[in-house]
């Protein structure tokens, strides 16, 4: 031990204080929470029903997992997740970069945003039952309203943005077109602009999803308001989890393809 | 000797905010193959106007512009801008493939053709290099294998060292006069800076006045290989200067 060599010569060093890794302090925060969540029903505070602590969760986790529920649940809610993702920032993206590409196509369109941009996504709901029922088109409409705006916008923008310079180069060597431009310059030089709408759009759509389901279509939004109305809240919790961590993975998987997709940014 | 660009009477005017802009009246020059021709003058004159023109990013309101290459090349000129404007999410080979799109050309063929355009500017190493990881004058040398790389007939360069160090930039002209020798290409060579135009050109063209147009043409006799001293050329300068009455050179920018 180094502590030897060093007796007895210089005066005592007072020790040296490492800073305590940020993980560990994250988990530390973590498990407090867990244990003042659990502490509370224990001791009585609250009844298990008003909140279900974190110990009961895993055997109704298990439960739901062994009758299907689970699993279906996640698959309906993922498909609605996925379509409406798609229908919602693929035309956000479409219409965002040709607003952004033609003054006369924002222009035109100039009012018909100012209308249609604060209605917010959900008082589409009742047209969406009207025009759809209840159904997974319902949930897919709804989804795609709560996303559009966020990805239209940021397009138009990223788009907007654009250095003229490098439209000149493309120019200047020859590619002149409407569409040459936008895939040569346009949409790469935009894309940094429309994934950060897209990043915010994944989190905004599982909003979406569960709002879309609570009004009765198939999925995790469902599950949690039949759990709800019989007080099995701890089935509760455990959807609520579940949709965390699918939110938490989908921004993980998305971050990660962002950070390859943007390698050239220095 | 025979010429390849041709320029008669050129003219360019616009309207900016209700008021007509005059750039450039009266322009008369033609280019002789393979010749470096230094167009020098003051910011404002519109040197970088002639270069627009004669790529096709301004349009002339008067006069005629002809560039008769000898073969049939896709692309006649390439344009070098001052600042390099590489597409920062392509990586270097590509940004040199990139005038070679529309070619006809496959992938593979365009990346080896950039790859032989980074090699004359000594940038063979860099080519699966970001932009961004690259010095501004590496940055500049890869603008030139761009242009070079669509085997233009004509180089046009718009004071392309001007926004280098004087170090880069002494040595990135010693390079261009390298690859002129060796390609044979016509150089038609904007800048504000009088002894880059004489260490570098055949001739010198001066524009001045507003609206501007040429008001001397000089050839340059130094012998090749030429040294920073030949550039000196005090007649040369004076007369010069004569010409640009008092107009001053250095003032950086350009138009």
């Amino acid at each position: 031990m180094s502590t030897a060599i060093e007796a007895g010569a210089a005066p005592p060093a007072r020790p040296r204080r490492r800073p305590i890794p940020a993980a560990a302090l994250a988990a530390a925060g973590l498990a407090a929470l867990l244990l003042l969540w659990e502490a509370v029903p224990r001791l009585g505070l609250v009844s298990a029903t008003m909140m279900p602590p974190p110990s009961a969760l895993p055997a109704v986790f298990m439960d739901e997992l062994r009758s299907g529920a689970w699993t279906g649940a996640i698959l309906a809610s993922l498909s609605h997740y996925l379509a409406g993702l798609a229908v919602g920032a693929g035309l956000g993206v479409a219409l965002g970069v040709a607003a952004g590409m033609s003054r006369a196509f924002e222009a035109a369109t100039a009012w018909i945003v100012r209308v249609l941009r604060p209605i917010p996504g959900l008082a589409w709901v009742p047209f969406a039952i009207i025009w759809f029922g209840v159904s997974t088109r319902a949930a897919v409409f709804i989804i795609a309203v709560g996303v559009f705006w966020i990805v239209f916008f940021a397009a138009q923008g990223a788009v907007r943005g654009v250095d003229r310079d490098l439209i000149e180069v493309a120019d200047a060597f020859g590619f002149r077109s409407a569409r040459e431009r936008l895939v040569k310059i346009l949409l790469p030089a935009a894309s940094p602009g429309i994934l950060v709408g897209l990043r915010t759009a994944l989190g905004q759509a599982w909003m979406a999803v569960v709002a879309a389901e609570i009004f009765g279509v198939a999925g995790l939004g469902q599950r949690m308001m039949q759990a709800s109305s019989l007080l099995a809240t701890e089935t509760v919790v455990v959807y609520m989890l579940t949709m965390a961590a699918l939110y938490g993975l989908f921004d993980a998987g998305f971050v990660a393809l962002q950070r390859w997709a943007l390698r050239w940014k220095a | 000797m025979e010429s390849v660009i041709d320029i008669r009477g050129l003219g360019l005017a616009f309207e900016r905010d209700g008021k007509r802009a005059e750039v450039l009246r009266g322009l008369d020059l033609s280019v002789a193959r393979g010749s470096f021709v230094a167009i020098v003058g003051a910011s404002g004159v519109g040197k970088s106007t002639l270069l627009r023109v004669l790529i096709g990013l301004a349009e002339a309101s008067a006069g005629s512009v002809r560039v008769s290459p000898r073969g049939a090349e896709r692309q006649p000129v390439a344009l070098v801008f001052q600042d390099a404007r590489l597409l920062p999410w392509r990586r270097v080979v590509d940004n040199v493939a990139f005038g070679l799109e529309g070619s006809g050309l496959s992938r593979a063929e365009r990346r080896a053709k950039a790859r032989a355009a980074l090699a004359i500017v000594g940038l063979a190493d860099f080519a699966e290099r970001w932009p961004h990881q690259l010095s501004g004058g590496q940055r500049q040398r890869v603008s030139l294998a761009r242009a070079l790389a669509v085997e233009p007939e004509v180089l046009l360069m718009d004071e392309p060292f001007s926004a280098l160090d004087a170090i880069t930039r002494e040595g990135l002209q010693d390079e261009l006069t390298r690859i002129w020798a060796k390609t044979g290409k016509t150089i038609l060579f904007v800048t504000h800076d009088l002894e880059e135009a004489t260490y570098l050109a055949d001739r010198v063209v001066v524009l001045a006045g507003a609206p501007g147009r040429a008001v001397a043409d000089h050839i340059v006799e130094a012998p090749r290989p030429r040294s920073r001293g030949d550039a000196r050329d005090e007649a040369l300068h004076a007369s010069v200067r004569h010409h640009l009455g008092g107009e001053e050179l250095r003032d950086g920018a350009g138009v």
